[in-house]
């Protein structure tokens, strides 16, 4: 779809969008105020008028509070994951939960991905998105879909060897201690599987990590990008470019943001992505704070698709730790830590005391040599080139592979025990 | 030229590591004929002579354990004052660096297992010395 047709179907859809809207109470004030009804609104950028809807508006209004649609309209509940306190609630209609399919069918064919894929989603299902959307979606495309979960390793290889599973959905970090599980296994996954691809998200990851997770088990690794305020995934997709995920800008307005002034910034700057989703009957939501940090990339990707690219996500701007005064993303530590080949595949950070940051990195069993200068020499390379990235010292532990714990779902790295 | 296998794994310098490493090489039915542990701040390498090098190595990688094999130089010297001193003489002479030295004496023998960065020329050299560098058969069997 050329640029100007899209930007029209996108104002087409805000603009219905917007007349749901005004039948919900927390949005029928603030759209007053900001002046806007669906025939003054002239372009995207018109919402900055608006304030910004964010994680607790959702909470404060749970359960059905932004509810746009009669209740009987509703198909289907989805809630976050892995927050304290009452979830947050998302609800889908008929159309939603189509509309959701379609983005992730999408996906798949720009990745080369067709119905004699067999698809096996490794992620929970329930109220977390990841399982059941991406499942409707890989339907859609025609796929077998096998529903296995997260379940046990040994159950999911069995899945892959007896039906021939070609593409997978998982987290970055169930990646890693799968590949590690084939390895003792003694499987060879470009051999003895017939696994091609696989989708990896829900948590934040780098491309380092991607590399390693492609070298592991001989696949291509897909980033994918979603939250479940906006259907879960398939918000952003990469093509096969591997280069920046286009985000379906005919369901979804993006802006980013200055985290700490919301100022709109310029393509290129990396700040917090705002979503605006113009195509949800039952609960859209306008300039959602996704906490996400990333940046827009403005050049066209060479895979000629018009929706535009946003860049890997950089980190949560909730998730910053500031330590010794210094602002720190644990993506940062992971970047150094992947682009060494002696660090195998788990680390954990740690923050004790009056601001101490340790950080436990599990060695590489692939390139150990029994030296243990070298074990010294690895440990002090290590604090320099985090030292270099962060501006604060770190400690090092070097630490027996596989010793870290490993989440099935969403890791846990950080551990922050400081008495300030 | 003869050198001796050792296993080499990592470990971390907490309570209960060397035993998470017996407890495989027990199971696999390893002998340990000698060990060596040598640590660095929080974590080190424990080092094992034992009668199935393969067979403990593969037990500790598909247990999980980050393992290796290294060459290593057994050298036999009389059990008597100044033999080590004979041995240490000849290798700095020959400017040949100590990384790691260990030794036992049994049954009436004593010998020396030297870690330096080329095991092969250390044999030749202590040979030329008049010195019996030991297989890993001969090295078990004592």
């Amino acid at each position: 779809m050329e640029r100007p047709a899209l930007e029209a179907l996108q104002l087409k859809r805000l603009r219905e969008t917007v007349r749901r809207l005004e039948r919900v109470p927390f949005y029928r004030g603030k759209l007053a105020a900001a002046k806007l009804t669906p025939d003054t609104i002239n372009c995207a950028a018109d919402l900055r008028r608006l304030p910004f809807t964010t994680a607790s508006d959702l909470r404060e209004n749970y359960p059905d509070g932004l509810l746009a649609v009669p209740r009987e309209e509703v198909l289907r509940l989805h809630t976050s994951s892995g927050t304290t306190g009452k979830p947050k609630a998302l609800f889908f209609s008929r159309r939603d939960v189509d509309n959701a399919a379609e983005l992730i069918a999408r996906a798949f064919c720009m990745t080369g991905v067709t119905r004699r894929d067999v698809f096996q989603n490794m992620m929970t299902y329930g109220l977390f998105t990841g399982g059941l959307v991406m499942h409707y979606g890989a339907e859609k495309v025609g796929c077998m879909v096998i529903p296995s979960g997260p379940g046990t390793s040994e159950r999911q290889l069995m899945l892959m060897q007896d039906f021939g599973t070609t593409v997978v959905h998982i987290t970055p970090s169930y990646a890693f201690y799968f590949a590690d599980f084939l390895e003792k296994r003694g499987i060879n996954p470009r051999k003895d599987l017939s696994l091609r691809k696989a989708f990896v998200g829900a948590e934040p990851y780098t491309e380092e990590t991607r590399r390693k997770i492609e070298a592991a088990l001989g696949i291509d690794v897909y980033n994918s990008y979603g939250l479940t305020e906006m259907n879960g995934p398939g918000v952003a997709f990469e093509c096969e470019g591997k280069c920046g995920m286009h985000l379906w800008e005919d369901s979804y307005v993006l802006e980013i943001i200055n985290p700490a002034t919301g100022a709109t910034l310029d393509d290129g700057q990396t700040g917090e992505l705002v979503l605006t989703s113009v195509n949800r009957e039952a609960m859209p939501l306008l300039r959602y704070r996704t906490r996400d940090l990333t940046s827009i990339i403005p050049e066209p990707c060479a895979c000629g698709r018009t929706h535009r690219r946003i860049q890997r996500i950089a980190g949560r701007s909730d998730d910053m730790l500031i330590v010794r005064g210094v602002n720190i993303f644990p993506q940062q530590i992971e970047r150094v830590l992947m682009a060494i080949p002696q660090v195998g595949r788990n680390y954990l950070i740690q923050l004790e005391g009056l601001d101490e940051m340790t950080i436990k990195v599990e060695l590489s069993p692939a390139t150990f040599d029994g030296q243990v200068g070298h074990l010294t020499q690895l440990q002090n390379e290590v604090v320099e080139k985090l030292r270099a990235e962060l501006f604060v010292r770190p400690s090092v532990e070097l630490v027996a592979p596989g010793s870290l714990p490993v989440a099935e779902g969403k890791a846990k790295r950080v551990i922050d025990k400081r008495s300030l | 030229m003869n050198t001796v296998k050792l296993v080499a794994v990592f470990a971390e310098n907490r309570p209960g590591q060397v035993a998470r490493i017996t407890e495989v090489l027990a199971r696999a039915n390893i002998n340990i004929r000698c060990i060596i542990v040598a640590s660095t701040g929080n974590c080190g390498i424990m080092k094992v002579l034992v009668n199935n090098p393969d067979l403990a190595c593969r037990s500790l990688k598909d247990a999980g354990f980050a393992a290796t094999q290294t060459d290593v130089v057994a050298v036999e010297m009389p059990d008597k004052p100044g033999a080590l001193h004979s041995v240490a003489q000849c290798l700095a002479t020959y400017d040949i660096n100590l990384c790691n030295t260990s030794g036992f004496a049994a049954n009436d023998r004593a010998i020396l297992v030297l870690e330096v960065e080329d095991p092969a020329q250390a044999g030749e050299v202590l040979k030329k010395h008049g010195l019996h560098v030991l297989t890993q058969e001969e090295t078990l069997a004592i």
